[in-house]
């Protein structure tokens, strides 16, 4: 009896051990890029040459990350990407504060206020989440050019407002569709108005949600690269088309090390605002595919 | 989506009868510039898109317009094939590997694990990075003469090969492995959520019933995930067909156009070969392509809420 007890703990043992193994290597190879990167990023250039990937810096030092900030060469340019750095976030500060302001009006209108036809207002905006693209590129370019924006950051500002409103509005009609009627009826009974009420008792109660558009279409700006690339110029690009630049920038010696420090650098602004807020960027991404 | 259900067997909204005109106006016209926004940028310059389609239009647009003809073009083009295809290769390896990833990983993650939390936060985080990002990091990472190939000879191992970059026939799978990388610590995710909300009763009763606990898995709780593996393959295949930062980064659709998925072959030609034509039939038969995914996915999504 005993003995049939023991190898039952035996075999759970070997179980929980396999259990463990599989999801340490499954960190270790989500982590090694990362940990390659950085690495790679603060050896000099002859360290890469003679060590691997995986070899510890010996000598570690920044001056590729200096280099990548303030130097290194992006296309004809040579003033590193610290600039883009710069221009990304003056893209981003205004299309997703824009983008979230009208997502939260047309998700309170759309669900506080309904009217006839206003699902038909909804499945009409929510079609803009899925298309690919490349179906507006070519317009959107004439379009800008019409407006006198093309290749500067408001033109950037605007294309990212217009795509994003139909997943800010998404958010905030999800999370609104929940909140009890009661409370509004009430308010309108009282005579307050449209405003009022989504001041006095809506917008109270959205600081989560708020907190998911936000981190979503942040991470959606300054990741894009679309959009990037095919409406700046040289002093608009965000920092992900100046960090390609970079990295396929033919000239001299491919300084690997500064390509890494770059890379980071355009990384770390997503990586932080994960780090910090991860559970509402997890929410973000499972808004409206993962059914409760 | 998950209030929708409940929101429609509550109340319904209240009307706004009781309010004065202009009030009862008021969130029309606030709806209104998005809908017109959404009316002009997302379905005007679809239609743009496919009129543009019908010309000739080379370096700038033209309004000359030759039916089909774009079209047929694009179907005698070997390179647009070169693309298709890679799509093919690259969308199904890309989803069925992160699905299974996704659901092993969410599995034995609910296995009451210490420091679930740092696991999920180190599986999950690729996806906030930029595909960019992403590009640049595994470009260093499967250089031949510096990356992994370097390091397993450095390891003793002389004759080991691992050189898929500069490969063009094997270059479409570092793609693919680029992409897991990034986006199957997010199905990881899914399938969790997915797994949490099912009923623990469900699991306990099977196990008294003697079954094992793979067995379990596989007979009582996968069928419980079926919608999420729907929704899933949705997000992912919709990923694959967008997926345009992460060539220009790794490989630049390169060697020669080896690795072109459709949404570089587009832009390439419809912003750096002057075929502004031929491009944009090209991003119609991509949004077809999103199309043939999404529809059956609305319609089921449709249909289970109004049965269920």
């Amino acid at each position: 009896m005993a003995n049939v007890i023991r190898r039952q703990t035996l075999a759970a043992r070997v179980s929980r051990l396999a259990v463990y193994s599989v999801l340490i290597l499954a960190a270790l190879f989500y982590l090694l890029p990362l940990a390659v990167m950085l690495m790679t990023s603060v050896k000099p250039l002859s360290e890469i040459s003679a060590g691997t990937l995986l070899t510890l810096p010996q000598n570690p030092t920044l001056a590729p990350w200096t280099k990548a900030w303030g130097e290194a060469c992006t296309g004809m340019r040579c003033d590193g990407v610290g600039g883009y750095f710069w221009n990304s976030f003056a893209i981003v500060i205004p299309a997703v504060l824009i983008s979230t302001t009208i997502g939260a009006l047309n998700g309170y209108a759309l669900t506080k206020w309904r009217f006839k036809g206003s699902e038909l207002v909804f499945a009409l905006m929510l079609f803009g989440c899925f298309i690919p693209f490349q179906v507006v590129l070519l317009p959107m370019a004439q379009t800008l050019g019409w407006l006198g924006i093309s290749s500067s950051r408001a033109g950037l500002v605007l294309v990212h407002v217009v795509f994003g409103i139909a997943f800010t509005t998404l958010f905030f009609r999800n999370f609104y569709v929940g909140i009890p009627n009661e409370l509004v009826s009430a308010a309108k009974l009282d005579g307050a108005g449209f405003f009022r009420i989504f001041w006095r008792i809506l917008l109270p109660v959205s600081t989560p949600i708020i907190v998911v558009s936000v981190i979503w279409q942040f991470t959606q700006i300054w990741n894009d690269f679309l959009f990037g690339v095919a409406f700046s110029a040289h002093n608009t690009q965000p920092v992900t088309v100046a960090l390609n630049n970079l990295v396929n920038t033919s000239t001299g010696v491919r300084e690997y090390n500064v390509d890494m420090a770059a890379a980071m650098i355009a990384a770390l602004p997503t990586l932080v605002v994960y780090v910090l807020a991860g559970k509402y960027f997890v929410r973000g991404l499972t808004a409206g595919s993962v059914k409760g | 989506m998950k209030n929708t259900s409940t929101a429609r067997a509550g109340h319904p909204a209240p009307r706004a009868s009781t309010l004065s005109g202009w009030q009862a106006w008021l969130p029309r016209l606030v709806l209104a510039p998005s809908v017109a926004i959404s009316l002009f940028f997302v379905y005007g310059f679809m239609l743009w898109t496919f009129i543009l389609s019908l010309t000739s239009s080379r370096m700038l647009p033209s309004y000359d317009f030759v039916g089909f003809g774009q079209y047929a073009r694009l179907m005698q083009n070997e390179r647009w094939w070169v693309a298709s295809t890679n799509l093919m290769i690259f969308g199904s390896l890309f989803v069925v590997i992160c699905l299974v990833i996704g659901v092993l990983l969410a599995m034995l993650l609910d296995q009451k694990i210490r420091q679930e939390g740092a696991l999920r936060t180190i599986y999950l985080y690729p996806m906030a990075l930029s595909f960019i990002v992403t590009g640049v990091v595994w470009k260093w990472l499967l250089n031949p003469s510096l990356g992994i190939q370097a390091m397993v000879r450095s390891w003793g191992f002389e004759s080991f090969r691992f050189d898929w970059l500069v490969d063009s026939d094997m270059v479409i799978y570092t793609l693919v492995i680029a992409a897991v990388w990034q986006a199957s610590g997010f199905v990881m995710a899914l399938f969790l959520a997915g797994l949490r909300g099912i009923d623990d009763s469900i699991i306990k009763a099977a196990q008294l019933d003697g079954a094992s606990l793979p067995r379990v898995y596989w007979r009582v709780v996968m069928p419980c995930l079926r919608p999420v593996v729907f929704s899933a393959v949705m997000i992912l295949a919709h990923i694959a067909i967008k997926s345009f930062d992460l060539v220009v980064a790794l490989t630049g659709g390169g060697p020669g156009y080896a690795s072109d998925l459709p949404a570089t072959f587009m832009y390439a030609h419809a912003f750096n070969r002057a075929q502004i034509g031929l491009g944009s039939a090209s991003a119609m038969l991509m949004l077809g392509g999103v199309l043939a995914i999404l529809i059956p996915y609305l319609y089921s999504e449709l249909r289970s809420r109004r049965h269920g």
